[in-house]
């Protein structure tokens, strides 16, 4: 998945290359792309035609995408849902996107270790989620862009039940595009 | 005329499909003082061969329980088939202190007809002799209604050879998941997958009548409650609020279904589902986690996991206009996922002990607390209906396994899977 964006980028940025009058298309189409239906940037390419590049960040925009270079996962302590200060300017980054894009909408899915009781997990799961919600419309993002789900210890990051594994687990993922 | 005992449990035989992986049951530790007991082979009065080894079966469950010794069938001396024929002088020195004999015959209507006597070999006395009609694909389950019989003649306590157990399957790559909710036997045999899914499958919880399974599916992208009727696979989602459906536990009427829901506001309380009327009436109102509601035999009270101290410990909340919830477990920095045992007196926990997640009982009037596994991840305690055994989930070599372990912890079974990850048992209660 990861490589997607990159691949899209390229394709859009390859199918603009021979189009001088609109330049600036290419500049706003990184932030776009990474949600975007690989349909369209097909389209896109094989045409050749700016006005069709234009409706992919259109498109893109609407969906929603996580701010370039900010990391989307927010780790936590055992048994614990207060967020770490280490993670508080990853928090504000993407509140403040959040606030400056109102169509963009986030799922918020919370995780635990694997230690203790299952549904006890699915419990502190979305209280992490919630957690990083209320912080994140505390610096601005709005409640309407937010929605929450925990797994609990059912989807671990990191198989094991070593203390490495359990620190990868203990997590809410902000997922775009939802 | 009554319905035959054993045709709802034939019809729920053939309604489901077959799991693939079989689990098997391997015995780590029994009791010293189990009980020696001779089961001979059953007599078979008509041509060919006998068409199923009932006494093989009964040999199995009483082996398998921990409780008993079975003389193996190479020493015994003589095959008697009735009471009569058991010479107890010859038992005596084989050390049995008991002698099961009988004889399977088929009756003019297809089926079969089983006749089984127990003998205390100390006195000759007859203990126990009845005799079950059973259609050939019952004949095992007959089997285990013997076991269950001979186990109550002797320890005073019901068997519980003839109910089932519910529980999640859980195989493939992370990135790949099956899930699939299955119903077996309680020897592990007879598997059939009830529900399946790739995401995930939690929380099983029995019916009080049996027939049903509660339990939470997310395969609909979000967590909720579904109830299922095992004979027919139909199934019905009763909860699917915002956030958290989860937990689900039915009230001794099984008119009720407890349930754990975050709602809108994100704070994890306990609730109970009316489920004819969809009425939904909140329990708790606390900003710490409630979850894991159980409900007391006499259906008055619930029992739950909460962390309003500052960590999961068990209370107890009375169901009367104005109750408050009452703190139970006060030993350990964690105690959590109660489970009710049938009479009321005890609740299984989940529980940290030395730094390993282990199984133990907890007075339920005082909260002295006895742990009884030695596992490092046990969890998800379900007690049988007999209330003498206890199955729980635990791991072995980093997978997932069920073991079963005796209320007084000194018999423990283990039930892997041949592949993949068991996990949750839920016992069924009697069959009615």
């Amino acid at each position: 998945m990861r490589l997607l964006p990159a691949l899209l980028i390229a394709t859009v940025a390859a199918g603009l290359a021979g189009c001088p009058k609109k330049p600036t298309t290419v500049a706003e189409a990184p932030a776009a792309t990474p949600s975007a239906p690989e349909e369209g940037a097909g389209r896109g390419a094989d045409e050749g035609q700016v006005g069709q590049a234009r409706d992919l960040a259109a498109e893109g925009a609407a969906v929603g995408a996580a701010p370039a270079g900010v990391a989307t996962v927010i780790y936590f302590d055992f048994d614990r849902s207060d967020i770490r200060p280490e993670f508080t300017g990853l928090i504000n980054a993407h509140a403040k996107h959040l606030a400056a894009a109102s169509g963009t909408r986030v799922r918020l899915e919370g995780h635990t270790d694997e230690r203790g009781s299952r549904e006890y997990n699915i419990a502190l799961g979305e209280r992490r989620a919630q957690a990083v919600r209320r912080a994140l419309m505390l610096q601005g993002a709005g409640d309407g862009q937010l929605t929450t789900v925990s797994y609990g210890e059912e989807r671990p990051a990191a198989e094991g039940s070593d203390e490495p594994a359990y620190e990868k687990n203990r997590r809410v993922e902000i997922v775009y595009g939802q | 005329m009554r319905r035959p005992w054993w045709l709802p449990l034939l019809l729920f035989t053939l309604a489901i499909p077959r799991a693939d992986a079989q689990l098997t049951v391997q015995i780590l530790r029994g009791m010293a003082e189990s009980v020696p007991i001779a089961v001979v082979p059953l007599g078979w009065d008509a041509p060919g061969a006998a068409p199923y080894d009932v006494a093989a079966t009964v040999e199995a469950d009483l082996g398998r329980s921990g409780r008993f010794r079975p003389l193996p069938r190479g020493q015994m001396l003589e095959l008697p088939h009735d009471a009569a024929g058991v010479d107890v002088a010859d038992w005596r020195m084989l050390k049995v202190d008991y002698v099961v004999v009988g004889q399977l015959s088929p009756l003019p209507d297809g089926r079969f007809e089983l006749r089984y006597e127990l003998v205390q070999a100390a006195t000759g006395e007859r203990l126990l002799g009845a005799t079950l009609p059973a259609d050939r694909g019952a004949l095992k389950l007959a089997s285990h209604r013997v076991s269950d019989a001979i186990y109550e003649r002797i320890l005073g306590v019901r068997g519980a050879f003839s109910t089932r157990i519910a529980y999640v399957a859980v195989d493939g790559p992370a990135s790949a998941r099956g899930y699939r909710l299955v119903v077996a036997d309680a020897d592990g045999a007879n598997e059939r997958v009830a529900f399946e899914s790739p995401q995930p499958i939690l929380s099983p919880a029995w019916s009080p009548d049996g027939r049903s399974l509660a339990y939470v599916s997310f395969h609909s992208g979000l967590p909720a409650v579904y109830v299922q009727t095992l004979r027919t696979g139909e199934r019905t989602r009763v909860s699917a609020y915002s956030g958290i459906n989860g937990a689900p536990g039915f009230s001794p009427d099984g008119s009720q279904l407890a349930l754990a829901l975050s709602r809108r506001d994100g704070n994890v309380d306990i609730y109970v589902l009316t489920l004819a009327s969809k009425e939904l009436r909140r329990l708790t109102d606390d900003p710490a986690i409630d979850t894991e509601p159980a409900w007391t035999p006499d259906g008055r009270s619930i029992y739950f996991t909460s962390d309003r101290a500052g960590a999961p410990q068990v209370y107890r909340l009375g169901l009367g206009e104005g109750e408050r919830p009452r703190r139970i477990t006060f030993e350990g920095s964690y105690n959590a996922r109660p489970r009710v045992s049938p009479d009321g007196r005890e609740l299984a926990v989940v529980t940290l002990d030395r730094g390993a997640y282990r199984i133990a009982a907890v007075d339920a009037e005082r909260g002295t607390l006895r742990v009884l596994t030695s596992g490092r991840l046990d969890e998800s305690p379900s007690w049988a209906p007999n209330g003498a055994d206890v199955i729980y989930a635990t791991r072995e070599g980093g997978r997932g396994v069920l073991a079963i372990v005796a209320a007084d912890g000194r018999v423990q079974q283990r039930l892997a899977a041949s592949a993949g990850e068991v996990r949750e048992p839920a016992w069924s209660p009697f069959a009615r």
